[in-house]
């Protein structure tokens, strides 16, 4: 049905929705292949970072797939005895910390970005657009400056600790930098913005006749808060938090930058696996998987949610 | 009268009432007096005051000034969720995330009535505007009646004192407007609520209210029943606002108990009764123009006959509007009942016209 949908809109329409549909085509869906096809080969010999996938063999074609690279995610081998048995590796490790730290870098975005954005979305509308400037501000600088930035404020001598030890509240530095206390501080503070902004563009649809309602029907403003503006700024909250978690899961700037050394997150894994270790096809897996991890969530929500959203218009 | 209310208490009241934003006033000094079970319409033009007033009554906004009274308590100072009173809002503000049912129940349960009673109460409430049907859809999904009637039983629902409606027809078209006013007031009276609402409609005001207070510049100008609104307004600006009405301006040229002459630039106007001013006064004419009668041919009578020459015609099904320009180049308007199918027929552009009306029609303003 959707096909024949397609083919009966209009050319125009085609081309609008066709070229970023190609584009995201060339630059996602064929490096991913590319991923995927790395992934099932073995190490190269040295000249290629893989073994190639095909291979003519006594005038007959074989293609090789193999699953070890997958298997060696989850699959912890016995150092003394050789045997294998599923376990804690430290990719499964390396797995679980990036999405405790998206986690808590999403929530902290939540919880600082939804007041700001309400904030904004009940401002005057002539103030608007310069808090909105000031939301993407920081993006006229470069990136790694702004992470940086955070090293001079976090640091043992850096502008916190002098201040909270010229206060007298403590009389050692603490130790703030390479900690999760940072990393956390430096990922909430990049990607604050991507929470803020759409949760604005829901916030400010929203009618704020309908509190007004709920107050008249008896709601406290906190009890209208929670019955009335979260629930019809859901969109808004999945968005933000996606936009937030997704990137969050992968980073690997931020915490090499300023997280510690006993936070190894996935983006830093595949990385070592990429160029300490060479092994292109393990880390092609790892990369894989990370995005399975990512996707099927994803893929479940957006599932229920479209079925949801059908019932209810029915 | 006009500006303070003859009822000295009642079950509504409010007490020189003034709302400022800024240096704008909006409430002016209002002091009415409702009573329990009445519905009463405050009417004016957009800026007039009197959705600031009901917003007041509902809770959204402090009086800078004043004293509002529900059965003897000042309310003035309590927040919109501790009041006695719901309210339906003009855009009806359906919670769109919430189906029919749970939108009705929602102040039920924030009362923490049980679940078995919220049951009850929002099936006879569904009943009461025939949406039982609807219960399961949501509002986007019901047409504009319907979501009224929906916006009708969720303020209906708790059962207020009060009832406040908010310009309640002005989101539907004009032939459901017709059919949904009787209804309303149907709906409202078996319930037996005291309701307050503002509409800009005086057609709306004049069906549904028992009594009218038109507003104008955040002051009341005049309370009363339709009747008394349409027919003896006080002043200028609701003899103008109500319907179609001709104003002349004069002065007061004799003045005996039983019957008065007022000089007006096109003559003399003569009324029945006193007037009780001075010579010389000014004073404004006020006649409507259905109250004028027109004729082709003289008619046997004297006084407040006038005449003057065709300009416009107007043919409104149920009546004609005539356009009379008399020889100074002021303009009349009359309008004549169609009563039979082929009467004034013979009344045309630019035919020359006679024009009267009784000694007891005009009414006379001070200024």
């Amino acid at each position: 049905m959707n096909i024949q949908r397609w083919l009966h809109v209009h050319p125009g329409r085609r081309f609008v929705i066709g070229v970023p549909f190609v584009w995201l085509l060339i630059f996602f869906v064929v490096p991913f292949l590319i991923l995927l096809r790395i992934s099932v080969t073995d190490m190269g010999n040295g000249v290629n970072p893989f073994a190639p996938l095909m291979q003519a063999v006594d005038g007959s074609l074989h293609i090789m797939l193999k699953y070890q690279n997958y298997l060696s995610i989850f699959e912890e081998v016995d150092k003394g005895s050789g045997a294998k048995a599923w376990g804690q590796t430290i990719y499964l490790e390396a797995y679980l910390t990036s999405l405790k730290y998206a986690c808590l870098t999403t929530i902290l975005c939540l919880v600082i970005g939804y007041p700001f954005a309400y904030f904004i979305a009940r401002a005057k509308k002539s103030v608007q657009p310069a808090l909105l400037m000031l939301v993407m501000l920081p993006f006229w600088t470069s990136f790694l400056l702004r992470v940086y930035a955070w090293k001079g404020i976090l640091a043992d001598q850096g502008v916190v600790n002098n201040v909270l030890v010229w206060a007298g509240f403590i009389q050692e530095p603490l130790q703030l930098l390479y900690s999760d206390v940072s990393m956390l501080v430096g990922m909430t503070y990049v990607y604050c913005p991507f929470m803020i902004l759409p949760l604005y563009a829901t916030l400010v649809k929203l009618d704020f006749r309908l509190l007004e309602a709920a107050y008249d029907l008896g709601a406290s403003p906190w009890k209208a808060f929670w019955l009335i503006t979260v629930p019809l700024s859901k969109a808004g909250i999945i968005a933000g938090s996606m936009l937030v978690f997704i990137p969050c899961v992968g980073e690997f700037v931020i915490p090499s930058l300023l997280g510690g050394a006993e936070n190894i997150m996935i983006g830093r894994v595949v990385w070592d696996e990429m160029f300490s270790s060479n092994n292109w096809p393990r880390a092609s897996a790892l990369a894989v998987v990370m995005i399975l991890f990512i996707l099927v969530p994803m893929a479940v929500y957006n599932h229920y949610g479209a079925e949801r959203e059908a019932a209810g218009k029915e | 009268m006009n500006q303070h209310d003859s009822h000295p208490s009642g079950f509504l009241l409010t007490e020189n009432l003034v709302k400022r934003f800024d240096d704008v006033v909006a409430v002016d000094d209002v002091s009415i007096s409702i009573q329990k079970g009445e519905i009463f319409a405050l009417l004016g033009s957009s800026g007039c005051g009197k959705s600031t007033l009901l917003r007041i009554l509902a809770g959204f906004e402090k009086p800078t000034a004043g004293r509002v009274l529900l059965n003897g308590l000042d309310i003035a100072s309590f927040p919109p969720y501790e009041r006695p009173i719901n309210m339906m809002f003009q855009s009806y503000a359906l919670f769109p995330h919430l189906n029919i049912w749970d939108n009705v129940a929602f102040g039920l349960k924030r009362e923490g009535m049980p679940p078995a009673q919220i049951k009850t109460r929002v099936e006879e409430m569904l009943e009461l505007v025939q949406l039982t049907a609807y219960a399961k859809r949501k509002p986007h999904q019901l047409s504009g009646g319907q979501q009224q009637r929906v916006a009708l039983a969720r303020s209906l629902a708790k059962k207020p004192q009060l009832l406040l409606l908010d310009e309640p027809l002005g989101a539907l078209d004009k032939k459901l407007r017709q059919r949904t006013q009787f209804e309303l007031v149907h709906i409202i009276e078996s319930v037996g609520v005291t309701v307050v609402m503002v509409t800009h409609d005086q057609e709306e005001a004049m069906t549904m209210a028992s009594r009218i207070a038109v507003m104008s510049h955040g002051r009341v100008l005049q309370v009363g029943t339709p009747q008394e609104i349409y027919e003896c307004p006080t002043n200028r600006f609701v003899a103008d606002f109500i319907g179609n009405i001709n104003l002349f301006d004069g002065q007061l040229s004799v003045d005996e108990h039983d019957r008065s002459e007022i000089t007006i630039d096109q003559g003399v106007v003569h009324i029945d009764h006193g007037i009780g001013g001075s010579i010389g006064m000014p004073l404004t004419i006020a006649v409507r123009p259905e109250k004028i009668y027109i004729s082709k041919t003289r008619p046997n009578v004297n006084v407040n006959l006038f005449s003057g020459k065709v300009r416009e015609i107007g043919y409104f099904g149920s009546y004609s509007s005539f356009i009379v320009e008399m020889q100074d180049g002021r303009t009349v308007v009359v309008t004549e009942p169609n009563g039979s199918r082929l009467e004034n027929i013979d009344i045309t552009w630019d035919d020359r016209v006679f024009f009267w009306w009784d000694e007891a029609d005009p009414v006379v303003l001070t200024h």
